[in-house]
């Protein structure tokens, strides 16, 4: 019993950070329809960024929301110059640039900084905590804390503000958004903006557990893309459902089913994830899509 | 006659020209391949890009080294020029780039790439072609122990294998009572170092109470750790990349598992070290046992030592803004040493024969790089270069050396 709770926590503490991740590729979604293959190497290269910020002195804090305001200007940026020729173009074009991209950013980050490991100061203590027989870290807690608040600021923008209202709009009917005034074209540049603020945000709780390297997000990215699917591509409160139970059950396929071990959990956990979107082709939390014949 | 054509002809003939140009300098050295009086052009392959580009620095040691020699004079006048290329870690990518090397850059031997998995795959190639694929840079046991399949092949490091018989012996010497866990990576490496402590333990290898493997896929290694702690096990070995161990080492402590921690040396540099001290308080750290052969270029105990002198001398003139302790340097370092030091043995007379023969005799007693005491050594019966080596228990800042030098097998 003892050993099942402590697999849990462990599995809600690594689901945790696919959760956060999940995060800001459901951002990307949602507001160009893409996946955006980057996503990761942004989140990395800014945590990078936060990490040069606090070697030069800056408090952590302080180098985080500096961090935040580089990783938003920069994606902008990116949007305008990188992704804005190809806006209309196959979502297989876009695609390919991200890939791109992704093997740029990664490259960029070891020619600045190395692959050897860095330590990431973390924004949580790190001591361990004990609840019965049960040990965690509250470092654990806080990374299910953050992924947790991302998710209330996201939903509180999409769902209460007009700025929103305006994102959502571009992305689901750019043409009819176009003429009611909304410029679309920038919204898509605040959407990439705001993906990677989120990312940001997911490198600063990952570093810490995984250390700081240019491939750190490369192991964790699969899983986000699949938590993601998972909880239905569109939906932010899916995509940390998603997380966190493909987090949970990857802990529990490899401590309790013998057979599956470690070498299997994974294939079984994909498999999972393929039976659900077979009931569910739009994931769990996903709009059912209703077509009219 | 038009234009079109005459071009066509003119450029027949720069052709012919050109070609007859190119084949006439094989013709007039009619050496060794890879050989000239003034230079011995090598080839090799290390990650310089994707996962496993940490050991980037091992390349860049060597190329290091080299770049020191040559400008001493060379080796018996002959520069040496080593055409290290990335493979990133990719097994075909790296065969592609070694048959380049060999067909068509005309390298007289592949020294010192990098990585089980390709090497595995470079060494039917190379054999075939009598290649010398020299001091491979994987602790894999196969190296030293399928020559009679492979002649053309050797290894350098210790084996994992035994490296674990040394931990296999340490643990029936002092903790004979002890129940043990193993995380491992799920490959031939970690496999290795779990046959290793199996076969060391012997009849006694019901001391393993648990095993879990984790895929270098893996995000973290936690629930692994949580797995082998509820086993009950009170010693807990590691094999695992420096990644993981740091993951393995910080959840250990996170869990407040009270064990005994044995740690592969693949991953007991400082960087690892330091960062599972910082990330999981000292008791991630204090007390871990794991085996040395190399010099820590962060250690006071070697301040004064002339062989760390060098090899900072090295680092400041020829890899500037590279980090010095980075110990994978020093590791490319000592094994360009060694290569330099079955070229010298090979002499004047230069053959891919030659140096083979010389790479299994060797006898350096003289390494500045590996720590005192260790003799780089080889026989035609005996294809493991370093066999010695030295268990060490960390402090929580330092390596303290235990006991005295140790050598696994035979």
């Amino acid at each position: 019993m003892q050993e099942l709770a402590q697999q849990v926590v462990s599995g809600l503490a690594t689901g945790s950070i696919f959760a956060s991740m999940a995060l800001a590729l459901v951002l990307i979604y949602r507001s160009m329809n893409v996946i955006n293959f980057a996503q990761g190497e942004m989140a990395m290269l800014s945590t990078f960024v936060a990490w040069e910020l606090n070697q030069r002195g800056l408090p952590i804090w302080a180098a985080f929301a500096l961090t935040i305001v580089i990783a938003f200007v920069g994606a902008v940026a990116l949007e305008r110059i990188v992704i804005r020729p190809v806006e209309g173009a196959a979502p297989l074009t876009i695609v390919i640039v991200t890939l791109g991209l992704f093997t740029a950013f990664n490259g960029i980050a070891g020619w600045i900084w190395g692959y050897v490991l860095k330590t990431f100061p973390s924004p949580f203590p790190t001591t361990p905590v004990r609840v019965g027989d049960v040990a965690f870290s509250l470092q654990d807690i806080g990374i299910i804390v953050v992924s947790l608040g991302t998710l209330l600021a996201i939903y509180l923008l999409f769902q209460k503000t007009k700025l929103g209202l305006a994102l959502r709009a571009s992305a689901l009917y750019p043409e009819q958004s176009r003429l009611a005034g909304i410029r679309v074209s920038w919204m898509l540049a605040l959407g990439w903006g705001l993906a990677s603020v989120v990312g940001a945000i997911s490198g600063f709780m990952v570093a810490p557990v995984v250390f700081l390297e240019p491939n750190m997000m490369q192991g964790i990215i699969v899983y986000a893309f699949a938590a993601a699917v998972l909880g239905g591509i569109e939906s932010p409160v899916g995509a940390v459902v998603g997380g966190l139970s493909l987090g949970v059950v990857l802990a529990l396929l490899g401590a309790y089913v013998d057979f599956i071990g470690t070498d299997l959990r994974l294939p079984v956990a994909f498999a999972i994830i393929v039976i659900v979107l077979m009931v569910r082709p739009a994931g769990l939390f996903g709009r059912q899509k209703a077509v009219r014949v | 006659m038009s234009i079109r054509r005459f071009t066509i002809i003119a450029l027949t003939a720069i052709l012919a020209l050109a070609a007859g140009a190119v084949l006439t300098v094989p013709a007039a050295s009619q050496a060794v391949t890879g050989v000239t009086a003034t230079e011995i052009v090598i080839g090799g392959t290390h990650p310089y890009s994707g996962p496993a580009s940490a050991y980037s620095s091992i390349g860049k040691g060597a190329q290091a080294y080299f770049a020191y020699v040559n400008d001493k004079g060379g080796v018996a006048g002959r520069k040496i020029t080593y055409k290290d290329l990335d493979d990133a870690y990719n097994p075909p990518q790296s065969l592609q780039l070694v048959k380049q090397l060999v067909e068509q850059d005309k390298v007289f031997a592949i020294f010192n790439s990098l990585g089980t998995p390709v090497n595995t795959v470079l060494r039917p190639y190379l054999n075939e072609k009598q290649v010398p694929q020299l001091f491979v840079a994987t602790g894999a046991t196969t190296w030293g122990r399928d020559a009679s399949k492979f002649p053309w092949t050797i290894g350098w490091q210790p084996d994992y294998e035994a490296e674990s018989l040394i931990y296999a012996k340490n643990v029936l010497a002092h903790e004979p009572s002890a129940k043990i866990a193993v995380l491992y990576q799920n490959d031939d490496y970690g496999q290795d170092y779990l046959k290793g402590l199996q076969n060391g333990l012997g009849a006694k290898a019901s001391m393993i109470v648990k095993t879990a493997s984790y895929e270098t896929t893996d995000p973290d290694v936690k629930a692994q750790v949580a797995s082998l702690k509820a086993s009950g096990a009170d010693t807990f070995f590691i094999f695992a990349t420096p990644k993981f161990a740091t993951q393995a080492l910080v959840a250990a402590a996170q869990l407040s598992w009270k064990t005994k921690v044995y740690l592969n040396s693949v991953s007991n540099s400082q960087v690892v070290m330091k960062a599972a001290t910082t990330q999981g308080g000292p008791a991630a750290t204090t007390g871990v046992v794991s085996v040395i052969y190399l010099k820590d270029p962060t250690d006071p105990r070697y301040a004064n030592d002339s062989g760390l002198a060098l090899y900072k001398q090295i680092m400041a003139k020829y890899v500037p803004g590279g980090d010095v302790n980075d110990q994978f340097y020093l590791y490319g370092m000592g094994a360009a040493f060694t290569f330099v030091d079955a070229l010298q043995k090979a002499g004047k007379d230069l053959t891919r024969e030659k140096v083979m023969q010389a790479a299994i005799h060797l006898h350096e007693t003289d390494n500045p790089f590996v720590i005192p005491g260790v003799i780089v050594q080889t026989s035609p019966d005996d294809r493991f270069p370093i066999r010695q080596e030295q268990l060490a228990q960390y402090d929580g800042t330092r390596w303290g050396l235990i006991g005295s030098l140790m050598t696994a097998r035979r």
